[in-house]
Protein backbone atom coordinates (compact mmCIF):
# COMPACT_ATOMS: atom_id res chain seq x y z
CA UNK A 1 0.00 0.00 0.00
CA UNK A 2 1.03 3.36 -0.34
CA UNK A 3 1.63 6.15 1.91
CA UNK A 4 -1.61 7.83 0.77
CA UNK A 5 -3.74 4.71 0.91
CA UNK A 6 -2.00 3.98 4.40
CA UNK A 7 -3.36 7.38 5.01
CA UNK A 8 -6.74 7.28 3.72
CA UNK A 9 -7.37 4.20 5.11
CA UNK A 10 -6.76 5.34 8.69
CA UNK A 11 -8.57 8.63 8.20
CA UNK A 12 -11.87 6.43 7.08
CA UNK A 13 -11.42 3.79 10.39
CA UNK A 14 -11.06 7.45 12.54
CA UNK A 15 -14.19 9.42 10.93
CA UNK A 16 -16.44 6.93 9.16
CA UNK A 17 -17.22 5.74 5.57
CA UNK A 18 -20.20 7.85 5.47
CA UNK A 19 -20.85 10.69 3.30
CA UNK A 20 -20.81 13.01 6.52
CA UNK A 21 -17.18 11.89 6.79
CA UNK A 22 -16.17 13.59 3.61
CA UNK A 23 -14.87 16.88 5.14
CA UNK A 24 -12.95 15.64 8.19
CA UNK A 25 -11.23 13.37 6.40
CA UNK A 26 -10.16 15.67 3.34
CA UNK A 27 -9.27 18.16 6.27
CA UNK A 28 -7.03 15.24 7.99
CA UNK A 29 -5.07 14.68 4.48
CA UNK A 30 -4.66 18.59 4.54
CA UNK A 31 -3.34 18.34 8.59
CA UNK A 32 -0.73 15.57 7.01
CA UNK A 33 -0.06 16.54 3.48
CA UNK A 34 -0.89 20.25 3.33
CA UNK A 35 -2.95 19.54 -0.19
CA UNK A 36 -5.18 17.13 -1.73
CA UNK A 37 -3.79 15.38 -4.95
CA UNK A 38 -5.92 13.20 -7.31
CA UNK A 39 -4.85 10.42 -5.99
CA UNK A 40 -5.94 10.86 -2.77
CA UNK A 41 -8.75 11.72 -3.74
CA UNK A 42 -9.92 8.84 -5.68
CA UNK A 43 -8.76 6.59 -2.86
CA UNK A 44 -11.37 8.58 -0.79
CA UNK A 45 -14.16 8.08 -3.40
CA UNK A 46 -13.51 3.95 -3.29
CA UNK A 47 -13.47 4.15 0.44
CA UNK A 48 -16.71 6.20 0.80
CA UNK A 49 -18.56 4.31 -2.23
CA UNK A 50 -19.19 7.70 -4.31
CA UNK A 51 -17.85 9.11 -7.35
CA UNK A 52 -14.45 10.86 -7.74
CA UNK A 53 -16.48 13.97 -8.87
CA UNK A 54 -18.09 14.04 -6.00
CA UNK A 55 -14.94 14.00 -3.86
CA UNK A 56 -13.15 16.39 -6.42
CA UNK A 57 -16.81 18.88 -6.13
CA UNK A 58 -16.33 19.18 -2.67
CA UNK A 59 -12.85 19.20 -2.26
CA UNK A 60 -12.47 22.19 -4.67
CA UNK A 61 -14.91 24.58 -2.80
CA UNK A 62 -13.37 25.20 0.66
CA UNK A 63 -10.87 27.77 0.43
CA UNK A 64 -8.68 25.98 2.93
CA UNK A 65 -8.68 22.64 1.24
CA UNK A 66 -5.81 23.13 -1.89
CA UNK A 67 -5.56 20.77 -4.06
CA UNK A 68 -2.31 22.04 -5.33
CA UNK A 69 0.84 20.84 -4.11
CA UNK A 70 1.87 23.53 -1.18
CA UNK A 71 4.79 24.42 1.47
CA UNK A 72 4.71 22.37 4.88
CA UNK A 73 4.18 25.78 5.96
CA UNK A 74 0.83 27.64 4.85
CA UNK A 75 0.96 31.18 5.68
CA UNK A 76 -2.53 33.01 4.85
CA UNK A 77 -2.59 36.82 5.17
CA UNK A 78 -5.75 38.36 6.02
CA UNK A 79 -6.88 41.27 2.96
CA UNK A 80 -10.43 41.62 4.50
CA UNK A 81 -11.20 45.47 5.05
CA UNK A 82 -9.87 46.30 8.57
CA UNK A 83 -6.54 43.90 8.09
CA UNK A 84 -6.21 45.91 4.48
CA UNK A 85 -6.59 49.11 6.53
CA UNK A 86 -4.07 48.67 8.68
CA UNK A 87 -1.08 47.42 6.91
CA UNK A 88 -1.65 44.11 4.84
CA UNK A 89 0.18 45.06 2.11
CA UNK A 90 3.24 45.77 4.46
CA UNK A 91 3.01 42.17 6.08
CA UNK A 92 3.07 41.13 2.66
CA UNK A 93 6.06 42.78 1.53
CA UNK A 94 8.15 41.74 4.52
CA UNK A 95 6.97 37.74 3.75
CA UNK A 96 7.92 37.91 0.05
CA UNK A 97 11.47 39.87 1.13
CA UNK A 98 11.75 37.04 3.95
CA UNK A 99 10.84 34.20 1.64
CA UNK A 100 12.45 35.43 -1.57
CA UNK A 101 8.75 34.24 -3.27
CA UNK A 102 6.35 36.32 -4.21
CA UNK A 103 2.48 35.89 -3.64
CA UNK A 104 0.72 32.22 -3.90
CA UNK A 105 4.41 30.99 -4.91
CA UNK A 106 6.10 27.85 -2.38
CA UNK A 107 9.34 28.20 -1.75
CA UNK A 108 11.99 25.71 -3.68
CA UNK A 109 12.05 23.96 -0.25
CA UNK A 110 9.08 23.03 -0.05
CA UNK A 111 8.77 24.71 3.45
CA UNK A 112 6.93 28.03 3.08
CA UNK A 113 3.94 28.64 0.50
CA UNK A 114 2.13 32.32 1.06
CA UNK A 115 -1.64 33.09 0.34
CA UNK A 116 -4.25 35.87 1.22
CA UNK A 117 -7.71 34.84 2.85
CA UNK A 118 -10.76 36.60 3.61
CA UNK A 119 -11.44 37.68 7.16
CA UNK A 120 -9.89 35.80 9.62
CA UNK A 121 -12.16 37.07 12.84
CA UNK A 122 -9.17 39.05 14.54
CA UNK A 123 -10.15 42.93 12.98
CA UNK A 124 -9.64 44.24 15.98
CA UNK A 125 -6.16 43.02 15.98
CA UNK A 126 -4.97 44.05 12.84
CA UNK A 127 -3.23 43.16 10.68
CA UNK A 128 -3.29 39.32 11.28
CA UNK A 129 -2.46 36.07 9.53
CA UNK A 130 -2.39 32.33 9.94
CA UNK A 131 0.79 29.64 9.31
CA UNK A 132 -0.79 26.52 9.42
CA UNK A 133 -3.29 26.49 12.39
CA UNK A 134 -1.34 29.25 14.37
CA UNK A 135 -2.61 32.53 14.67
CA UNK A 136 -0.38 36.10 14.50
CA UNK A 137 -2.32 39.21 15.34
CA UNK A 138 -1.02 42.89 15.56
CA UNK A 139 1.60 42.20 13.09
CA UNK A 140 4.69 44.42 11.77
CA UNK A 141 7.12 43.99 9.47
CA UNK A 142 10.04 42.97 12.25
CA UNK A 143 7.28 40.78 13.87
CA UNK A 144 7.13 39.06 10.57
CA UNK A 145 10.84 38.40 9.93
CA UNK A 146 11.55 36.97 14.12
CA UNK A 147 7.99 34.75 13.00
CA UNK A 148 9.36 33.57 10.06
CA UNK A 149 13.16 33.10 11.51
CA UNK A 150 11.35 30.89 14.08
CA UNK A 151 9.31 29.01 11.75
CA UNK A 152 12.85 28.28 9.62
CA UNK A 153 14.92 27.18 13.04
CA UNK A 154 12.19 24.66 13.94
CA UNK A 155 12.34 23.33 10.42
CA UNK A 156 16.02 22.50 11.44
CA UNK A 157 15.04 21.31 14.92
CA UNK A 158 12.55 18.72 13.57
CA UNK A 159 15.22 17.21 11.04
CA UNK A 160 18.04 16.59 13.50
CA UNK B 1 -1.08 37.34 21.77
CA UNK B 2 -2.07 40.45 23.29
CA UNK B 3 -3.95 40.92 26.65
CA UNK B 4 -8.01 41.04 26.00
CA UNK B 5 -9.73 44.35 25.80
CA UNK B 6 -13.28 43.83 27.25
CA UNK B 7 -15.72 46.40 29.21
CA UNK B 8 -17.91 44.49 30.78
CA UNK B 9 -21.74 45.55 30.82
CA UNK B 10 -21.86 42.37 32.11
CA UNK B 11 -23.42 39.51 31.59
CA UNK B 12 -22.53 37.58 29.06
CA UNK B 13 -18.95 37.41 29.81
CA UNK B 14 -19.84 37.35 33.56
CA UNK B 15 -18.22 34.06 35.13
CA UNK B 16 -21.19 32.50 36.32
CA UNK B 17 -19.61 29.18 37.84
CA UNK B 18 -22.96 28.17 38.87
CA UNK B 19 -24.03 26.82 35.70
CA UNK B 20 -24.56 23.32 37.05
CA UNK B 21 -26.88 24.37 39.50
CA UNK B 22 -29.21 27.00 36.36
CA UNK B 23 -28.97 23.42 34.36
CA UNK B 24 -30.47 21.38 37.57
CA UNK B 25 -33.43 24.20 38.34
CA UNK B 26 -33.97 24.82 34.45
CA UNK B 27 -34.80 21.05 34.16
CA UNK B 28 -37.16 21.18 36.51
CA UNK B 29 -39.38 23.21 34.58
CA UNK B 30 -42.01 22.01 32.57
CA UNK B 31 -40.76 21.83 28.61
CA UNK B 32 -43.33 24.15 27.74
CA UNK B 33 -42.74 26.52 30.70
CA UNK B 34 -38.85 26.96 29.38
CA UNK B 35 -40.57 27.91 25.75
CA UNK B 36 -42.77 30.63 27.06
CA UNK B 37 -40.06 31.80 28.93
CA UNK B 38 -38.02 31.65 26.15
CA UNK B 39 -40.54 33.07 23.88
CA UNK B 40 -41.72 35.74 26.28
CA UNK B 41 -37.85 37.03 26.70
CA UNK B 42 -38.15 38.26 23.08
CA UNK B 43 -35.00 36.83 22.39
CA UNK B 44 -33.70 36.80 18.80
CA UNK B 45 -31.24 35.57 16.93
CA UNK B 46 -28.07 37.09 17.41
CA UNK B 47 -26.44 36.41 14.18
CA UNK B 48 -27.86 38.65 12.39
CA UNK B 49 -31.09 37.71 10.54
CA UNK B 50 -33.06 38.09 14.13
CA UNK B 51 -35.72 35.45 13.70
CA UNK B 52 -37.17 34.72 17.28
CA UNK B 53 -35.27 32.05 18.89
CA UNK B 54 -37.67 30.67 21.47
CA UNK B 55 -40.35 30.15 18.15
CA UNK B 56 -37.37 28.38 16.55
CA UNK B 57 -37.40 25.71 19.45
CA UNK B 58 -41.01 25.48 19.46
CA UNK B 59 -41.24 24.78 16.27
CA UNK B 60 -38.39 22.01 16.34
CA UNK B 61 -40.56 20.87 19.55
CA UNK B 62 -43.55 20.28 17.83
CA UNK B 63 -42.01 17.92 15.30
CA UNK B 64 -43.21 14.04 15.24
CA UNK B 65 -39.54 12.92 14.04
CA UNK B 66 -38.01 10.47 16.37
CA UNK B 67 -33.98 11.95 15.10
CA UNK B 68 -33.65 15.82 15.85
CA UNK B 69 -30.34 18.16 16.09
CA UNK B 70 -28.86 21.03 17.96
CA UNK B 71 -26.34 22.76 15.49
CA UNK B 72 -24.75 25.72 17.13
CA UNK B 73 -23.38 27.96 14.65
CA UNK B 74 -19.72 28.91 14.98
CA UNK B 75 -18.91 29.88 11.50
CA UNK B 76 -18.33 32.96 12.48
CA UNK B 77 -16.86 34.60 8.90
CA UNK B 78 -18.52 38.33 8.57
CA UNK B 79 -16.08 40.65 8.07
CA UNK B 80 -15.49 42.96 11.21
CA UNK B 81 -17.10 40.17 13.30
CA UNK B 82 -14.77 38.45 16.18
CA UNK B 83 -17.24 38.18 19.12
CA UNK B 84 -18.29 34.18 18.71
CA UNK B 85 -14.59 33.19 19.65
CA UNK B 86 -14.13 35.22 22.42
CA UNK B 87 -17.77 33.55 23.45
CA UNK B 88 -16.27 30.37 23.18
CA UNK B 89 -12.96 31.05 24.76
CA UNK B 90 -13.93 32.40 28.25
CA UNK B 91 -17.60 30.87 28.72
CA UNK B 92 -18.25 27.79 26.20
CA UNK B 93 -20.25 26.43 29.07
CA UNK B 94 -23.18 28.58 28.53
CA UNK B 95 -23.28 28.23 25.33
CA UNK B 96 -23.53 24.19 26.22
CA UNK B 97 -25.72 24.81 28.65
CA UNK B 98 -28.00 27.01 26.01
CA UNK B 99 -27.37 23.68 24.15
CA UNK B 100 -28.65 21.15 26.51
CA UNK B 101 -32.04 22.77 27.76
CA UNK B 102 -32.80 23.02 24.01
CA UNK B 103 -32.23 19.15 23.34
CA UNK B 104 -34.28 18.57 26.03
CA UNK B 105 -37.52 21.28 25.13
CA UNK B 106 -36.94 19.86 21.66
CA UNK B 107 -36.02 16.35 21.81
CA UNK B 108 -32.89 16.10 19.93
CA UNK B 109 -30.72 13.46 20.82
CA UNK B 110 -27.42 15.39 19.03
CA UNK B 111 -25.30 18.14 18.70
CA UNK B 112 -22.42 20.07 17.14
CA UNK B 113 -20.38 23.03 17.07
CA UNK B 114 -20.15 24.29 13.56
CA UNK B 115 -16.48 25.91 14.06
CA UNK B 116 -14.89 27.37 11.26
CA UNK B 117 -10.89 26.73 10.32
CA UNK B 118 -9.56 29.37 10.76
CA UNK B 119 -10.81 29.09 14.42
CA UNK B 120 -9.05 25.29 15.20
CA UNK B 121 -6.56 26.57 17.62
CA UNK B 122 -10.01 26.52 19.87
CA UNK B 123 -10.50 23.01 20.12
CA UNK B 124 -8.36 21.35 22.36
CA UNK B 125 -9.85 23.91 24.78
CA UNK B 126 -13.62 22.87 23.91
CA UNK B 127 -13.09 19.63 23.56
CA UNK B 128 -11.70 19.88 27.53
CA UNK B 129 -15.04 21.61 28.49
CA UNK B 130 -17.22 18.72 26.10
CA UNK B 131 -15.52 16.09 28.60
CA UNK B 132 -17.05 17.93 31.70
CA UNK B 133 -20.18 18.71 29.50
CA UNK B 134 -20.91 14.80 29.04
CA UNK B 135 -20.52 14.18 32.57
CA UNK B 136 -22.95 16.42 33.61
CA UNK B 137 -25.53 15.45 31.10
CA UNK B 138 -25.52 12.33 32.19
CA UNK B 139 -25.53 13.40 35.83
CA UNK B 140 -29.13 15.21 34.42
CA UNK B 141 -30.08 12.19 32.92
CA UNK B 142 -30.16 13.57 29.57
CA UNK B 143 -29.28 11.82 26.36
CA UNK B 144 -27.49 14.15 24.70
CA UNK B 145 -23.87 14.35 22.85
CA UNK B 146 -21.95 17.49 21.13
CA UNK B 147 -19.65 17.37 18.92
CA UNK B 148 -17.23 19.35 17.50
CA UNK B 149 -17.28 20.23 13.21
CA UNK B 150 -14.75 21.81 11.75
CA UNK B 151 -15.23 23.94 8.49
CA UNK B 152 -12.56 24.83 5.76
CA UNK B 153 -12.84 28.52 5.05
CA UNK B 154 -16.25 29.07 3.32
CA UNK B 155 -18.13 32.13 4.39
CA UNK B 156 -20.98 31.08 2.85
CA UNK B 157 -21.08 28.16 5.35
CA UNK B 158 -22.26 30.60 7.77
CA UNK B 159 -25.60 30.32 5.95
CA UNK B 160 -27.51 27.64 8.15
CA UNK B 161 -28.75 25.27 4.84
CA UNK B 162 -24.94 26.06 3.33
CA UNK B 163 -23.96 24.63 7.35
CA UNK B 164 -25.98 21.86 6.74
CA UNK B 165 -24.55 20.62 3.28
CA UNK B 166 -21.21 21.38 4.20
CA UNK B 167 -21.49 18.96 7.51
CA UNK B 168 -23.20 16.41 5.37
CA UNK B 169 -19.98 16.14 3.01
CA UNK B 170 -20.98 18.31 0.05
CA UNK B 171 -20.21 21.67 -1.40
CA UNK B 172 -21.72 24.75 1.02
CA UNK B 173 -24.33 25.52 -1.36
CA UNK B 174 -27.29 27.06 0.49
CA UNK B 175 -30.50 24.90 -0.15
CA UNK B 176 -33.55 26.39 -1.24
CA UNK B 177 -36.07 27.59 1.74
CA UNK B 178 -38.85 26.34 2.99
CA UNK B 179 -38.56 23.55 4.29
CA UNK B 180 -37.13 25.44 7.13
CA UNK B 181 -34.36 23.57 9.50
CA UNK B 182 -37.07 23.22 11.68
CA UNK B 183 -38.89 20.90 9.37
CA UNK B 184 -35.91 19.10 7.36
CA UNK B 185 -32.57 20.55 8.72
CA UNK B 186 -29.37 18.36 8.85
CA UNK B 187 -30.05 15.02 7.17
CA UNK B 188 -33.54 15.95 6.31
CA UNK B 189 -34.11 15.74 10.57
CA UNK B 190 -36.04 18.55 12.54
CA UNK B 191 -33.22 20.83 13.74
CA UNK B 192 -31.98 23.94 15.72
CA UNK B 193 -29.49 25.90 14.54
CA UNK B 194 -28.65 28.85 16.59
CA UNK B 195 -25.71 31.66 16.84
CA UNK B 196 -22.87 31.38 19.34
CA UNK B 197 -23.93 34.27 21.11
CA UNK B 198 -27.69 33.65 20.69
CA UNK B 199 -27.41 30.36 23.18
CA UNK B 200 -25.14 32.21 25.61
CA UNK B 201 -27.89 34.83 25.76
CA UNK B 202 -30.20 31.77 26.79
CA UNK B 203 -28.23 31.13 29.65
CA UNK B 204 -28.90 34.66 31.17
CA UNK B 205 -32.64 34.25 30.53
CA UNK B 206 -32.51 30.58 32.40
CA UNK B 207 -30.38 32.19 35.33
CA UNK B 208 -32.06 35.76 35.79
CA UNK B 209 -35.32 35.03 33.90
CA UNK B 210 -37.02 36.56 30.97
CA UNK B 211 -38.43 39.89 32.51
CA UNK B 212 -35.05 40.74 33.36
CA UNK B 213 -33.58 40.23 29.95
CA UNK B 214 -37.34 42.45 28.46
CA UNK B 215 -35.73 44.91 30.67
CA UNK B 216 -33.03 45.71 28.30
CA UNK B 217 -32.93 47.41 25.08
CA UNK B 218 -35.89 48.95 23.42
CA UNK B 219 -39.35 47.77 22.15
CA UNK B 220 -39.03 45.16 19.34
CA UNK B 221 -35.27 44.87 20.15
CA UNK B 222 -34.32 43.63 23.92
CA UNK B 223 -31.74 42.68 25.59
CA UNK B 224 -27.92 43.08 25.33
CA UNK B 225 -25.74 42.51 22.34
CA UNK B 226 -22.54 42.27 21.79
CA UNK B 227 -20.51 44.52 19.15
CA UNK B 228 -17.42 43.81 17.34
CA UNK B 229 -15.50 46.98 17.21
CA UNK B 230 -12.62 47.62 14.55
CA UNK B 231 -11.55 49.97 12.00
CA UNK B 232 -10.29 53.32 13.14
CA UNK B 233 -11.03 53.50 16.83
CA UNK B 234 -8.14 54.06 19.81
CA UNK B 235 -10.34 51.00 21.44
CA UNK B 236 -10.88 48.41 19.54
CA UNK B 237 -12.71 45.03 20.88
CA UNK B 238 -15.85 43.17 22.38
CA UNK B 239 -18.34 45.19 24.30
CA UNK B 240 -21.62 44.34 25.26
CA UNK B 241 -24.19 46.92 24.84
CA UNK B 242 -27.89 47.56 25.59
CA UNK B 243 -29.23 47.35 22.29
CA UNK B 244 -31.92 50.71 20.91
CA UNK B 245 -28.87 52.77 20.89
CA UNK B 246 -28.08 55.45 17.86
CA UNK B 247 -25.30 55.08 15.94
CA UNK B 248 -24.27 58.78 17.09
CA UNK B 249 -24.22 57.44 20.80
CA UNK B 250 -21.79 55.19 19.66
CA UNK B 251 -19.21 57.50 18.15
CA UNK B 252 -19.37 59.50 21.04
CA UNK B 253 -17.70 56.70 22.56
CA UNK B 254 -15.36 54.93 19.80
CA UNK B 255 -14.76 57.42 17.40
CA UNK B 256 -11.02 58.90 17.03
CA UNK B 257 -12.37 61.87 16.56
CA UNK B 258 -12.72 62.34 13.13
CA UNK B 259 -15.33 59.68 12.04
CA UNK B 260 -17.01 59.87 8.57
CA UNK B 261 -19.00 56.67 8.28
CA UNK B 262 -19.69 53.75 10.42
CA UNK B 263 -20.41 50.08 8.60
CA UNK B 264 -22.78 48.16 10.68
CA UNK B 265 -23.45 44.27 10.28
CA UNK B 266 -20.41 44.17 8.48
CA UNK B 267 -19.91 43.69 4.83
CA UNK B 268 -23.38 42.66 4.20
CA UNK B 269 -24.52 45.18 6.16
CA UNK B 270 -25.09 49.25 5.91
CA UNK B 271 -22.68 52.13 5.83
CA UNK B 272 -24.60 55.07 7.70
CA UNK B 273 -22.32 58.29 6.63
CA UNK B 274 -22.14 60.95 9.48
CA UNK B 275 -25.12 63.00 8.45
CA UNK B 276 -26.95 60.31 9.18
CA UNK B 277 -25.31 59.35 13.02
CA UNK B 278 -28.44 60.69 15.41
CA UNK B 279 -31.27 59.31 13.09
CA UNK B 280 -30.18 55.55 12.93
CA UNK B 281 -30.58 53.45 15.91
CA UNK B 282 -29.40 49.78 16.45
CA UNK B 283 -31.65 46.90 16.75
CA UNK B 284 -34.10 45.16 14.63
CA UNK B 285 -36.63 46.30 12.67
CA UNK B 286 -39.26 47.84 15.14
CA UNK B 287 -41.61 50.92 15.70
CA UNK B 288 -38.21 52.45 16.61
CA UNK B 289 -37.89 56.38 15.19
CA UNK B 290 -35.83 56.65 12.09
CA UNK B 291 -33.93 53.82 10.30
CA UNK B 292 -33.04 50.59 12.46
CA UNK B 293 -30.39 48.44 11.26
CA UNK B 294 -30.56 44.91 12.50
CA UNK B 295 -26.67 43.34 13.34
CA UNK B 296 -24.69 40.50 13.70
CA UNK B 297 -22.57 43.32 16.12
CA UNK B 298 -19.76 44.70 13.37
CA UNK B 299 -19.15 47.86 14.01
CA UNK B 300 -16.29 49.10 11.62
CA UNK B 301 -15.78 52.45 11.88
CA UNK B 302 -14.15 54.68 8.89
CA UNK B 303 -12.23 58.40 9.16
CA UNK B 304 -11.78 60.46 6.85
CA UNK B 305 -8.75 59.13 5.28
CA UNK B 306 -10.33 56.53 4.35
CA UNK B 307 -11.09 56.12 0.85
CA UNK B 308 -14.70 54.94 0.48
CA UNK B 309 -13.83 53.51 -3.17
CA UNK B 310 -11.63 51.21 -1.77
CA UNK B 311 -13.84 50.11 0.79
CA UNK B 312 -16.25 49.00 -1.27
CA UNK B 313 -13.84 47.47 -3.68
CA UNK B 314 -12.68 45.41 -1.05
CA UNK B 315 -16.28 44.16 -0.03
CA UNK B 316 -16.77 43.62 -3.63
CA UNK B 317 -13.37 41.46 -3.74
CA UNK B 318 -14.84 39.17 -0.68
CA UNK B 319 -18.48 38.78 -1.77
CA UNK B 320 -16.93 37.70 -5.66
CA UNK B 321 -15.23 35.17 -3.91
CA UNK B 322 -16.80 33.87 -1.24
CA UNK B 323 -20.11 33.53 -3.87
CA UNK B 324 -20.76 29.92 -4.00
CA UNK B 325 -21.64 30.49 -7.46
CA UNK B 326 -24.66 28.50 -7.60
CA UNK B 327 -27.22 30.92 -8.62
CA UNK B 328 -26.36 33.09 -11.81
CA UNK B 329 -27.71 36.74 -9.94
CA UNK B 330 -24.68 36.77 -7.22
CA UNK B 331 -22.05 34.54 -9.32
CA UNK B 332 -22.27 37.11 -12.12
CA UNK B 333 -23.64 39.56 -10.38
CA UNK B 334 -20.95 39.88 -8.13
CA UNK B 335 -18.17 40.15 -10.61
CA UNK B 336 -20.17 42.53 -12.91
CA UNK B 337 -19.79 44.77 -9.34
CA UNK B 338 -16.27 44.83 -9.17
CA UNK B 339 -15.57 45.27 -12.93
CA UNK B 340 -18.30 47.85 -13.37
CA UNK B 341 -17.15 50.67 -10.25
CA UNK B 342 -13.47 49.85 -11.55
CA UNK B 343 -14.40 51.12 -14.71
CA UNK B 344 -15.92 54.34 -13.52
CA UNK B 345 -13.12 54.81 -11.55
CA UNK B 346 -10.87 54.73 -14.80
CA UNK B 347 -13.26 56.58 -16.47
CA UNK B 348 -13.96 53.80 -19.22
CA UNK B 349 -17.59 54.50 -17.98
CA UNK B 350 -19.59 57.68 -17.20
CA UNK B 351 -20.73 58.30 -13.85
CA UNK B 352 -24.21 57.45 -14.99
CA UNK B 353 -22.90 53.39 -15.37
CA UNK B 354 -22.93 53.67 -11.35
CA UNK B 355 -27.26 53.68 -11.92
CA UNK B 356 -27.19 50.47 -13.74
CA UNK B 357 -25.23 49.24 -11.27
CA UNK B 358 -27.49 49.86 -8.58
CA UNK B 359 -30.45 48.78 -10.38
CA UNK B 360 -28.40 45.38 -10.87
CA UNK B 361 -28.15 45.10 -7.21
CA UNK B 362 -31.43 45.68 -6.73
CA UNK B 363 -32.27 43.03 -8.83
CA UNK B 364 -30.17 40.59 -7.15
CA UNK B 365 -31.39 41.75 -4.18
CA UNK B 366 -35.12 39.43 -5.30
CA UNK B 367 -33.57 37.29 -7.43
CA UNK B 368 -30.31 35.70 -5.32
CA UNK B 369 -31.15 32.41 -3.61
CA UNK B 370 -29.58 33.16 -0.04
CA UNK B 371 -29.02 36.08 2.14
CA UNK B 372 -25.27 36.65 0.54
CA UNK B 373 -26.06 37.58 -2.97
CA UNK B 374 -29.28 39.47 -1.63
CA UNK B 375 -27.75 41.49 1.05
CA UNK B 376 -24.41 42.84 -1.15
CA UNK B 377 -27.53 45.28 -1.91
CA UNK B 378 -26.67 46.24 1.44
CA UNK B 379 -23.21 48.11 1.53
CA UNK B 380 -23.35 48.89 -2.45
CA UNK B 381 -26.29 51.18 -2.29
CA UNK B 382 -25.05 52.87 1.08
CA UNK B 383 -22.08 53.51 -0.31
CA UNK B 384 -22.25 54.33 -3.67
CA UNK B 385 -25.62 56.60 -3.05
CA UNK B 386 -23.95 58.42 0.17
CA UNK B 387 -20.11 58.49 -1.60
CA UNK B 388 -21.16 58.99 -4.97
CA UNK B 389 -18.10 61.71 -5.58
CA UNK B 390 -15.53 58.95 -3.83
CA UNK B 391 -16.39 56.38 -6.63
CA UNK B 392 -16.27 58.87 -9.54
CA UNK B 393 -12.80 61.03 -8.96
Amino acid sequence: MTDTQTLVKELVNKHGNRRESLLPILQGIITNNRYISEYAMMEIANELDISRSEVYGTATFYSFLDTKPKGKYVIRVCKTITCSMKGKNQILLALEDCLKIKLNETTPDKKFTILETNCLGWCHKAPAMLINDDVFTELTPEMVHQIIEDYKKKGIQEKA
Amino acid sequence: MAKKQLRRMDLIFANDDDYVEILQRTFKSSNEDIIDEMISSGLKGRGGAGFPTGLKWKLTAESTSKKKYVICNADEGEPGTFKDREILTQVPYKVLTGMAVCAKVTGATEGFIYLRGEYKFLVPLLEKELKRFRIICKDLGLDFKVNIFLGSGAYICGEESALMESMEGKRGEPRNKPPFPTDSGYMGKPTVINNVETLAHTFTIFKYGAEKFRDLGVQDSRGSKLFSVSGDTPNPGIYELELGMTVQDFVDDFSDGDCKAVQVGGASGFLVPRKRFNETAIGYQGKLTGISLPTGGSMMLFNSSRSMYNVLNNYLEFFQEESCGQCTPCRVGCQQLVRGIDAVKRGQKPAAYLDKLLKLTDTMKVTAKCGLGQSVANSFQSIVENFREEMIY
